[in-house]
């Protein structure tokens, strides 16, 4: 027997997943060996992409009838879009997933009689004891860790429950500090800088070194005022209406003509920035104005790049005995952006440390947004190997250049008992080191 | 299926080891065939053959089909499970058994992925040569099931070539073992062979023993552009009159080139009617020298441009085009057909231009590329599933394209299988008594018939319209 819920979601599913998306998928299976859920339930099609394609189309089909197994491998899916790169067929997987999100959310909160308002995806979090305790789990660990004192100041705990709501609440008053060194010399570049909701809470250190290696290497830096969160973390959990409030926002804030980049150095925002054009693909009026905004993206490490870090970074002084440092790839820098070389470059340059590859370094590590929040299971196997290649690999310093990714390789150095030997930094910090500090 | 006999097998493998969920099973309800889909009851993943016996016996008691499944990705339906039934993995049996770097020899569980093998052998100074474009999926188990060539396969052959040796659980639940590490074994019937490309349809492959060969020391490769599918296809013959058997040789027809060049932009003449991919290996002087004498052969043919790789990275670079083909017609229009109709190498121009017309004739998109050298093509029909007219026309179109190829002194399929999706065609190929043949073999090893039923064997024949052209 159908219930009301499965009927509404077959109809969300035919108001919000495009079919023509769907039809892209041949399902040749390449993306299979690239998804990192396969991989970790033992290669189980269910949890894949190809097997996620096809439960879409037989639920919008209404061949298959809604229910909680149908609902788990979309929530297992970590959005790390590495299936997208993988793919001959050229399939959006990430506009699929995030439609399917929109779907879901829609046919639930409808069904909800009572009217409960939605505060957010973070509901249920709290519903969950065992979540709840990961979720506590992970605030003892920074409140032990170095972290406690940025994290307090705009209270840690508080980003929880009403996440999406703080995460708005807490963009930037830019710029917040005097500058570290200002811009000396002649101006090369004029760049926006995008801050990022989190970036610029807990990890606004990172922020203010990047402003100033930028600076150092010839940037005009303006950091444009009503900024917002890029968006991303509504769009992964189905609530596109409100990136795309976001995407407005920011479109509004960021004086083009002014700039030759808008620079992030969080790669799961610079994604998502970069994607605001398909945000409003059906929009003729705001389209082209997303077109002229993503076309200015740049992340951090590509523009480092371009204003000739790598050779910069040769040329500073050897300092200390060589160190072993690896790079764990952003997802979605790598699969949507497309930026994986970059980093490296960087990283080789160093001249008092040593690269070495990361085997698998371009699988996702688990964070995934919020992901490891909700799906705590899946996200420690999956934190587990990945800690298991870094120790493989001996690196005492694993970069990663998201924050997500970055406190989720601190969390897995922390729960491997690996805080004496390895360390996990932001790729800006550990330039910041070599060329400021003395 | 009724519920004790899902509990009966469930408790084979262990409840963490079965699927029975509605998404599970739809997870497992296709291929890589396009417009084939059916529920399984079951999908279950054993540990070790005797897991594998003890669900084959209980199946045989009541009669419930068994599928087995690599990664799916046959482009035959081979593992649509149209009658219901239970689903076998070998996710849990993907281990090397045994490296034997003496005998040059690997022996290997089916779920282990192609690619893996050379991983692991390479490092050693061997390989294995069958490479499937899909080897950085699919499983050994399904290769030896479809018997899958490559691009490779001119010079090394196909998957055939290389199992010395493979255990079965046979439909009755015993253990069959044929061939072993040996090069030669010519004890009675060559079982081993019977079962290369059988689809699963008469026992369940639990190990493998695969040959290996010493890794090539050098390889270089080139690209050649035709205005006339005739010449391109002429030089083909020739070079393998000289003597000189290139790995790889590979074809694409003129619309193939334009969309490579329309959508990746890398500099290709898009004036022309043919390209060709050609990669020579072996020691560094043999090489060299047929190199040139290709370049020759090509030249006296009229070939419109050369192109020689002068490093490993411009090689990568030249075979890019046709390593793309397929991702850059898939893209063209909602749904991909990709076929596999073979001939022999002399009639690769006739089948090139006959599958232009039957495009042509019926109003599709149909653009060819392949293995040149071995005369297998792959025709790619780009259509829109939930276009019934036009699925009506595909549909004649491709019959119309086997009908072309067996008149050529081709077969159906070079190396994709025949499954459900070409079963109505198998006897166009083999004719009445091949079907008996094959259909008393299939009796005598599966009588109750539940290996993989509705493969192979199809329920209604296709009438073959004789065309004249
Ligand atoms: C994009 C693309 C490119 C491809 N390129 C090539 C190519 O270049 N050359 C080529 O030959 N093929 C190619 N194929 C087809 C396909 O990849 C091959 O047929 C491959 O061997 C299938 O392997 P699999 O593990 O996916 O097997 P599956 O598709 O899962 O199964 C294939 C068949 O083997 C049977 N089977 C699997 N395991 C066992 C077992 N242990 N015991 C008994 N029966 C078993 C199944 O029942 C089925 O009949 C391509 C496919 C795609 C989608
Ligand atoms: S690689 Fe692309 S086309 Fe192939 S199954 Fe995955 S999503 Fe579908
Ligand atoms: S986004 Fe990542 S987890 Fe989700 S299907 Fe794609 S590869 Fe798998």
């Amino acid at each position: 027997m159908t219930t009301a819920l499965q009927e509404r979601m077959q109809q969300a599913f035919v108001t919000h997943v495009d079919d023509d998306r769907l039809m892209d998928c041949m399902r040749c299976g390449f993306c299979l060996p690239a998804c990192p859920t396969y991989i970790h339930s033992n290669f189980d099609e269910t949890q894949s992409p190809r097997g996620r394609i096809a439960l879409m189309r037989a639920v919008r089909d209404g061949q298959i009838m809604w229910d909680g197994s149908v609902e788990e491998s979309f929530d297992l899916c970590l959005g790390c879009r590495a299936c997208e790169p993988a793919c001959p067929a050229g399939v959006q997987y990430g506009t699929l997933i995030e439609e399917t999100r929109e779907a879901i959310l829609s046919a639930k909160s409808q069904t909800m009689k009572e009217k409960v308002i939605r505060k957010g995806a973070f509901d249920h979090l709290f519903a969950d004891q065992k979540k709840m305790h990961t979720a506590v789990n992970l605030v003892t660990f920074y409140q032990k860790s170095g972290l406690q004192k940025v994290v307090r100041k705009i209270g840690f705990l508080d980003l929880f429950p009403p996440f999406m709501k703080e995460m708005e609440s807490v963009i930037p008053d830019p710029p917040k500090r005097k500058r570290p060194q200002g811009q000396q010399g002649e101006v090369k570049v004029k760049v926006a800088f995008f801050a990022g909701c989190l970036m610029d809470t807990m990890f606004n250190e990172t922020n203010r070194n990047t402003i100033a290696i930028l600076e150092k290497l010839g940037c005009e830096v303006v950091i444009p005022k009503n900024q917002q969160c890029c968006g991303a973390l509504h769009g992964h959990s189905g609530e596109l209406e409100k990136s795309k409030r976001n995407a407005k926002r920011n479109m509004e804030a960021f004086q083009l003509d002014d700039i030759d980049y808008i620079v992030n150095n969080a790669g799961g925002c610079g994604a998502f920035l970069e994607e605001y054009d398909k945000l409003f693909a059906d929009d003729p009026r705001l389209y082209e104005k997303a077109k002229q905004f993503t076309a200015k993206q740049i992340d951090i490490s590509s523009l480092f790049v371009k204003l000739g870090i790598v050779d910069f970074l040769e040329k500073l002084p050897k300092k200390s005995t060589s160190k072993l440092v690896t790079y764990q790839d952003s997802c979605h820098l790598r699969n949507v952006t497309g930026v994986k070389d970059e980093p490296r470059q960087i990283l080789k340059a160093v001249q008092d440390c040593t690269f070495i590859e990361l085997p698998n370094a371009d699988l996702c590590c688990g964070s995934a947004g919020i992901y490891n929040l909700l799906q705590p299971k899946m996200s420690s196997v999956i934190l587990k190997s990945k800690m298991q290649k870094v120790q493989e690999v001996s690196a005492g310093t694993v970069i990663t250049t998201n924050p997500g990714c970055l406190l989720q390789m601190k969390v897995g150095i922390e729960r491997e008992g690996l805080t004496s030997t390895t360390q996990a930094m932001h790729l800006v910090d550990f330039i910041y080191e070599r060329i400021f500090a003395q | 299926m009724e519920e004790y006999i899902i509990q009966k097998l469930i408790d084979i493998t262990g409840k963490e080891n079965a699927k029975v969920t509605i998404a599970q099973r739809l997870a497992y309800s296709y291929d890589a065939t396009a417009n084939f889909q059916a529920m399984p009851d079951l999908v279950l993943s054993p540990a070790n053959m005797g897991e594998i016996q003890q669900i084959v016996k209980t199946c045989s008691e009541y009669r419930i089909p068994i599928i087995s499944r690599g990664s799916g990705t046959n482009l035959a339906a081979g593992t649509v499970p149209n009658a219901g039934g239970v689903i076998l993995l070998f996710n849990r049996m993907n281990r090397v058994l045994d490296f034997d770097e003496e005998n040059l020899t690997i022996t290997v569980q089916p779920g282990v992925v192609t690619q893996h093998i050379n991983e692991l052998v390479e490092p050693k100074g061997l390989f294995y040569p069958p490479d499937p474009s899909s080897m950085k999926i699919s499983t050994i188990g399904g290769n030896v099931s479809e018997n899958s060539g490559g691009l490779r396969g001119l010079k090394y052959g196909v998957t055939r070539d290389y199992v010395k040796g493979l255990s079965v659980v046979l439909p009755n639940g015993e253990i069959l073992k044929t061939g072993g590490k040996l090069t030669k074994d010519v004890a009675g019937y060559d079982l081993t062979s019977l079962f290369v490309g059988s689809e699963g349809t008469i026992g369940v492959i639990t190990e493998i023993t695969l040959g290996l060969i010493p890794t090539p020391q050098t390889k270089q490769t080139l690209l050649v552009f035709y205005d006339q599918l005739e010449t391109a296809a002429q030089t083909v013959s020739s070079i393998i009159a000289a003597k000189v058997v290139p790995t790889t040789l590979e074809f694409m027809d003129k619309g193939t080139i334009e969309n490579v060049e329309d959508y990746m932009k890398i500099g290709l003449p898009t004036d022309c009617e043919a390209m060709l991919l050609i990669e020579l290996d072996g020691d560094m002087q043999t090489v060299g020298k047929e190199m040139q004498l290709v370049l020759k052969i090509c030249k006296e043919h009229g070939a419109k441009s050369t192109q020689l790789a002068q490093s490993e990275e411009e090689a990568l670079q030249l075979s890019t085009a046709r390593r793309v083909a397929l991702s850059v017609l898939a893209r063209k229009r909602p749904t991909t057909i990709l076929e596999d109709a073979t001939v022999p190498r002399s009639e690769i121009a006739n089948m090139v231009k006959e599958i232009q017309r039957i495009a042509d004739k019926y109003n599709l998109m149909i653009f060819t590329f392949g293995h040149a050298g071995d005369g297998n093509l792959h025709p790619t029909c780009l259509t829109d599933a939930r276009d019934k007219e036009e699925m009506e026309r595909v549909e004649a179109a491709f019959s119309e394209i086997f009908d072309s190829a067996l008149r050529l002194g081709g077969t159906i399929t070079g190396e994709h299988g025949v499954g459900e999706m070409k079963a109505p065609y198998l006897e166009w190929k083999i004719g009445e008594s091949g079907i008996e043949v094959m259909k008393g073999i299939k009796q005598s090893i599966d009588p109750l018939n539940i290996m993989n039923p509705g493969k192979i064997f199809a329920k209604d024949r296709k009438q073959r319209v004789v065309v004249h052209s």
